[in-house]
């Protein structure tokens, strides 16, 4: 017995315009019923890539299947995709009732059928009742819930989502961040997620695929991306992180001895492959995997310990953090672990600073 | 149908040309008229004779060209006359109405916006006749009860002035007030901060700022004044305009004459378009 | 602003006094004086006397009332046609053209209005008449044997209002299709839509103002046109405004050429209030 196809597959898919290429030769495929997003910045590709699986341009070359079926010449609307735009594009001279009934609608679905499964859809997204309501007396999460509604109600194979909470403010994002997550198990559809946001994608998704210049960067669990980025771009666009530029001093196997620009010395893990003397290399620290304390003894056992003063407290509840600096060296920046232990720090103090070498990670610089 | 959405060639094809058919459709008549224009012929009709300039510039009968028809060319002023008038006299009302109606509450504001907005929508003719008979009417009651000639009020160019001016204002008024909303109210605030008086920031600030507009409005009053033909027909006297003096030598029959005229209208109010488009381009900055 | 009440007072009073005078002598008093006029019976040389005469003669001599019935047929016929044969045109320019074609071919839209309606007018004839390109180019192809006078009937009538009116249609028409954005045409293909019935429950529904502000005003402009009739159609091209304009210049009875001129504005003034209440739409919006 063979598997079952992925429910979306892209084979080499790549995408060039007449003066760049947008999607250079992405390779993918999501399992049924799995959460997969595509993170990356503005202009990395990934509505170009999105609106090839839902019909709207053709890849240049390469090919995208769907359920194991080749999308090859099948037009929009006879795609088993829907998607949820990114204005979410809910047609303002229909009522609710009617904008999830158009798909329906356009099958020939009997009305008393349309009508019973209009109701069943809004009251699974929680909006019962709500199908005479105009679109515009909805609040801006209702709406949400009403664009899902009219795809999930025609029971596409693969839903996709077009950055849809990037209109919300900031705590109704939060909101409907988890509800999203909800919906999806639920109906157990696969989602296909676009979004530039780091925490959209890493709180919802089964997998994210980070994108960058038209290529995938990685794909793997949030907690892959996180602590185990396999790029300098993804150890610098997922998280933040402190970076500096410097050189290999010494190495040993995957543990390597750098020296930045300025004459830190620090001890860190090559995570792209093996370097080697001297090479180039730019380094990743996260300011909350840093260890802070008052007392130098505190960094026996860790790999890498320093000295340093405080220069400024940015005061942000649990994501408090202090700026530090070495005489002489750049400024960077340290978590303060919100446990009270900390709670008199202020500038000018000496703290102790230090971290695991498997908490830096080295990656070859890019050529200039 | 969209651009990236796959539709069958065939339908492409058909719209294509579909286009293709209505612009012809649209610069036929244009063309035609221009083309007539250098017919060597006493005639705008087939068979085509030849090419000649007489039409512009012949001076002997038949064929005495536009500049040389003394009737065409006084026609072509008296036009001109009415057309800055009428623009002056808009641009001004305009303006006043537009501060009016963006900058102030008033008992029946919204019924008077309507009012405002109701000659566009009026047919000419009557908006025509209408003066006629209110002006013949307060004429009548001077000369009769006050023994008062008022020539003004008989059929003539104050009338046509009057009567062009009672719509076309009110398309001024919407050209100006539209860019009079877009302007940023904390420009005046800063100006008046700065020790301005309410004037002096409304002659520095919001003026040159509606500037575009009002030249664009302005061309736009002449460009439609020259055009205008309804109104002006039921309030002319003796001095005719252009359209009506062409109007009365097209019934009588034309000759080519009347081709080169259109053409040289073509060619002056694709400029003034032009002059109408770039300073709109100005206005949107 | 700053300004004391007093001052503001004066500043209202000034702004005013040019938009009542305007509106008063020269829109609102002037059509109550032609509707007063209206009902002014002329009895003798300088005798007059309130009644219902003119009305009268409207309703009881049929070339009048079939005059006015005429005009007003052909006058929706001329809004359908160019509503039918502008949509297309400005669907392409809203939604297929991009960047410099769409702005050109916009501007190519407009170009023939910039010229007098009078110039286009004779265009037309030129075109149409027994000497003109259109009957030459028949006798070319040799579908007529002679000479054909395609002026002078009512299908010339129709061919010069179309003309004459298809700005007025395609600008609103392309105004309202731009603001329609795309994804909501891609989200009707992506839930299975068909051309047709996107067109249908997508693109005209949204494109509504747009039709109804279009054909308010080539109704109107076709209702109140003169010149198109008259050229095109000939002596006995039965329009109504020419009815008014004999009354009025002609024959010198001004009271029935006012009695004419307030059935016009009547009956535009009632097709514009039905198109507006038919489609929800306030004139502030349609016009301004």
């Amino acid at each position: 017995m063979t598997a079952a196809p992925p429910d979306l597959e892209c084979r080499a898919v790549t995408k060039a315009f007449a003066d760049f290429v947008a999607v250079r030769g992405v390779d993918f495929s999501v399992p049924a019923g799995s959460f997969f997003s595509i993170l990356g910045p503005s202009g990395c590709g990934k509505t170009t890539l999105l609106r090839m699986i839902a019909g709207f341009a053709d890849p240049s070359s390469g090919e995208i299947l769907i359920k194991g079926r080749s999308m090859r010449e099948v037009p929009p609307n006879r795609r088993p995709v829907n998607m949820v735009f990114q204005h979410l594009a809910l047609f303002p001279m229909m009522s609710v009732g009617e904008n999830v009934a158009f798909g329906l609608r356009r099958r020939k679905v009997m009305p008393a059928e349309i009508t019973r499964r209009v109701e069943d859809v809004l009251a699974r997204v929680g909006l019962a009742g709500m199908s005479g309501r105009r679109i515009e007396q909805l609040s801006g999460g209702q709406k949400q819930r009403v664009a899902i509604a009219r795809c999930m109600v025609l029971e596409p194979d693969v839903l996709l989502l077009d950055e849809p909470l990037g209109a919300l403010d900031l705590k109704l994002r939060e909101h409907m961040k988890v509800e999203l997550k909800k919906l999806q198990s639920e109906f157990r559809t696969t989602f296909v997620y676009i979004t530039h946001d780091q925490s959209e994608a890493l709180v919802m998704s089964d997998t994210v695929a980070v994108m960058n210049h038209g290529v995938f960067e990685q794909v793997g669990s949030p907690r892959d991306l996180y602590f185990q980025p396999a790029t300098a771009f993804v150890a610098g666009f997922v998280g933040d992180a402190n970076r500096w530029q410097g050189r290999v001093e010494a190495l040993s196997g995957n543990a390597v001895s750098i020296r930045t620009e300025d004459g830190l010395v620090l001890r860190a893990h090559a995570a792209d492959g093996a370097l080697a003397a001297s090479d180039a290399v730019a380094v990743f620290v996260r300011p909350e995997a840093i260890t802070l304390s008052r007392e130098p003894a505190a960094m026996l056992g860790l790999d890498t310990g320093i000295a340093a003063t405080i220069t400024g407290i940015l005061f942000n509840g649990a994501n408090s953090r202090a700026l530090v600096k070495v005489a002489g060296q750049r400024e960077f920046e340290v978590a303060i672990p919100q446990t009270g232990a900390f709670a008199g720090l202020s500038v000018g103090d000496v703290v102790h600073l230090g971290w695991r070498a498997d908490q830096a990670r080295a990656y070859r610089a890019p050529r200039p | 149908m969209l651009p990236h959405i796959p539709t069958s060639p065939w339908l492409r094809t058909l719209y294509a040309a579909y286009i293709g058919a209505f612009f012809l459709y649209l610069a036929l008549p244009l063309a035609v008229v221009s083309a007539f224009a250098f017919n060597d012929s006493n005639f705008p009709a087939l068979p085509w004779q030849g090419f000649t300039l007489d039409w512009f510039i012949g001076n002997a009968a038949p064929r005495i060209g536009v500049f040389n028809d003394g009737a065409i060319l006084k026609a072509i002023g008296t036009s001109a006359l009415v057309s800055v008038w009428v623009a002056g006299l808009a641009v001004l009302v305009a303006t006043t109405n537009a501060f009016l109606f963006e900058r102030y509450a008033f008992p029946l504001k919204s019924v008077l916006y309507v009012v405002m907005l109701l000659p566009l929508v009026v047919p000419g003719i009557i908006l025509g006749i209408s003066i006629l008979v209110f002006s013949s009417r307060i004429a009548n009651f001077a000369q009769g009860e006050l023994g008062l000639r008022i020539n003004a009020l008989r059929p003539g160019l104050p009338l046509v002035v009057l009567g062009q001016f009672s719509f076309i204002a009110t398309m001024a008024t919407l050209v100006i007030s539209a860019r009079l909303r877009k302007f940023d109210r904390s420009l005046e605030e800063a100006a008046l901060n700065l020790g301005a008086t309410p004037w002096q920031a409304i002659r520095h600030v919001t003026l040159p700022y509606l500037m575009p507009a009002m030249v664009a409005a302005g061309l736009v009053s002449i460009l439609m004044s020259f055009e205008n033909f309804n109104t002006t027909l039921m309030l002319v006297g003796s001095d005719a305009p252009l359209t009506v003096t062409m109007f009365d030598r097209l019934k009588q029959g034309s000759t080519p004459v009347l081709n080169a005229v259109s053409l040289l209208l073509m060619a002056a109010s694709s400029l003034l378009a032009l002059l109408v488009i770039l300073f709109q381009r100005g206005a949107r900055r | 602003m700053t300004a004391s009440p007093a001052i503001r007072r004066i500043t209202l009073a000034l702004l005013l006094a040019p938009l009542m005078l305007w509106l008063g002598l020269l829109v609102v008093i002037p059509h109550i004086d032609m509707l007063l006029l209206s009902f002014t019976e002329k009895t003798g040389v300088r005798q007059y006397q309130p009644g219902l005469a003119n009305y009268r003669t409207f309703f009881v001599e049929p070339v009048y009332w079939t005059i006015f019935l005429r005009t007003a047929l052909m006058s929706i016929l001329a809004t359908l046609l160019t509503l039918v044969i502008g949509f297309p045109v400005a669907y392409f320019i809203a939604k297929l053209a991009r960047g410099r074609s769409k702005a050109f071919l916009f501007l190519l839209c407009l170009v023939p209005f910039w010229v007098s309606e009078l110039v286009r007018t004779f265009g037309w004839m030129i075109l149409l008449r027994e000497t003109g390109l259109v009957s030459g180019a028949l006798q070319a192809l040799g579908l007529v044997s002679g000479p054909v006078e395609l002026l002078y009937n009512d299908a010339a009538i129709m061919v010069g209002l179309v003309y004459t009116s298809m700005l007025f249609m395609v600008v609103p028409l392309i105004t309202a299709l731009d603001s329609l954005d795309d994804s909501f045409i891609e989200a009707g293909y992506d839930l299975g839509g068909s051309g047709w019935s996107i067109l249908r429950e997508i693109v005209i529904p949204h494109a509504m103002p747009g039709i109804v502000s279009g054909s308010i005003v080539v109704f109107m402009l076709s209702l109140g046109n003169y010149l198109t009739p008259v050229l095109l159609g000939g002596k006995d091209s039965l329009w109504f405004t020419g009815a008014i304009y004999t009354q009025f210049i002609t024959r010198f009875n001004w009271e029935q050429g006012a009695a004419f001129g307030m059935l016009l504005l009547v009956l535009s003034s009632l097709i514009v209030w039905l198109g507006l209440k038919l489609s929800g739409q306030t004139l502030s919006r349609t016009v301004g």
